[in-house]
């Protein structure tokens, strides 16, 4: 009326986040769960150094059901691999952005398809 | 009178000796190089409390100068074999020890930061290891390379360490620690020195390394960032610049900087010639593996043969003087039975 409006949560609501995504990426490729967040992929990113894309990042908010800019963000990556080269965990970064992609596209898919039902 | 050898003549081989020798046994204590300290005789000062290291080790060899110790500089053990009565050791001066028990404190090795091609260890003159960084704090001198004092040195963690890519999983646990104390050391000497310490996690685990740390901070204004750094590269003008990512911001980050010190970890010695011909067994770590991780720590798969120090483990120097005492214990319990 005024203009006021309730402002959304800045807040994680872990349990209100759907894990299907997270859950097919954990799947696909389970070395992701050992990220200890140092950053050496982010720091070697030919991408994240030019445009908004931070694999590091993206993997922490993947893990947390925190999908909005997981989904902004995850086509900025060129797949070159130099994050998986430094990674001193042996993440495969690289098919962890493969695999949330195709999550994703799952995702979207199967929201089409309960549009089309209703 | 029972007869030890001790292979190793560091920090835990001599304690161990002096041990044993007040235990009441014979004791050989060999060692490759031309005197004894090992690593520990390449240290400036001592965490947490800044004790002066050849302080340390001069006590320690003072207490080891026993009439049952027989030191043997200069050589180093070429094989050994276990028999009926205990063990033959051959020895590179072309003479054989015969020994009730021996006792392996062979030490650790430094890693290779060369390894590490990213950071340009051995092309750029001013990325140093630190023993590097401890031999220049040790005598005073923390000029570059071109004879100048560097306006910002930089400290990488866990070089070598926590990094599935050198096959090296575990922490070398000392290396967080050293850096704080390098970084205080630095600006002891000189003030005007900006110190950073990128770093993965900051593990501070014995007493009076935390407060340490936040002298570090309070007092010496040394600056930590979280975050490893990717890549090392010499400018034109012969700095360094340096990439990570600022994790706790989430962009990454670029820095010029002087001197680049990677906190090199520690590496096994346990693929010498004898232990394999004893058949010694090994962790997955690479170091010397115990038969009970609690109970008996210094023992061997190898009835007879113990181990100390940081040819089992990462360890730092108390844990490792307190840790050859504890393998004293263990041989006089073997022999007590």
């Amino acid at each position: 009326m005024w203009g006021y409006s309730i402002a959304k949560s800045q807040s994680i609501v872990y349990d209100q986040n759907d894990r299907t995504i997270i859950n097919y990426v954990l799947e696909q490729e389970p070395s992701l769960r050992t990220c200890m967040a140092c950053g050496g992929c982010t720091s070697t990113c030919s991408a994240g150094n030019l445009v908004p894309f931070n694999i590091r990042r993206l993997n922490t908010l993947l893990q947390r059901g925190e999908y909005s800019q997981v989904k902004k963000e995850i086509y900025n990556c060129m797949l070159c691999g130099k994050c998986t080269i430094v990674c001193p965990r042996g993440v495969n970064i690289r098919n962890v952005v493969l695999k949330t992609r195709e999550a994703i596209m799952n995702s979207e898919k199967s929201d089409a398809n309960d549009t089309n039902a209703i | 009178m029972k007869h030890i050898a001790i292979i190793g003549g560091g920090p835990a081989g001599i304690e161990s000796a002096a041990s044993l020798a007040q235990l009441g046994y014979r004791v050989s204590l060999i060692e490759k190089s031309a005197e004894l300290g090992g690593h520990l005789s390449q240290m400036f000062t001592l965490f947490p409390d800044g004790r002066n290291a050849a302080e340390v080790l001069s006590e320690l060899i003072a207490h080891a100068r026993q009439k049952n110790i027989n030191v043997m500089l200069n050589t180093e053990v070429i094989d050994a074999q276990r028999n009926l009565s205990g063990f033959t050791i051959t020895l590179s001066n072309q003479k054989t020890v015969t020994a009730d028990a021996l006792l392996i404190a062979t030490g650790f090795r430094l890693f290779n930061v060369a390894r590490k091609e990213e950071y340009g260890y051995g092309i750029y003159k001013n990325v140093i290891n630190s023993l590097q960084m401890e031999k220049k704090l040790r005598t005073g001198d923390l000029t570059m390379a071109n004879g100048q004092m560097p306006k910002r040195v930089v400290f990488l963690h866990c070089v070598g360490s926590r990094d599935e890519k050198v096959g090296n999983n575990y922490c070398s646990k000392v290396c967080c620690v050293t850096a704080v104390k390098q970084a205080i050391e630095i600006k002891k000497m000189n003030p005007e020195i900006e110190t950073f310490c990128f770093y993965m996690d900051i593990r501070m685990f014995g007493p009076y390394y935390e407060e340490l740390y936040r002298e570090a901070q309070e007092k010496w204004k040394v600056v930590f960032v979280r975050g490893k750094i990717s890549e090392a590269a010499e400018n034109i003008d012969g700095r360094l610049q340096i990439k990570a990512e600022d994790t706790l911001i989430g962009k990454p980050l670029r820095m010029q900087c002087d001197m680049l010190v990677a906190m090199a970890g520690m590496e096994s010695t346990a693929d010498a010639k004898f232990a394999q011909t004893l058949n010694v067994a090994r962790g997955l770590n690479r170091f010397y593996s115990s038969t009970d991780n609690y109970l008996r720590y210094n023992n061997t798969n190898v009835e007879g043969v113990f181990t100390a120090g940081t040819c089992t483990a990462p360890m730092n120097i108390i844990d490792t003087i307190a840790n050859a005492r504890a393998a004293a214990l263990s041989i006089h319990q073997y022999f007590s039975k």
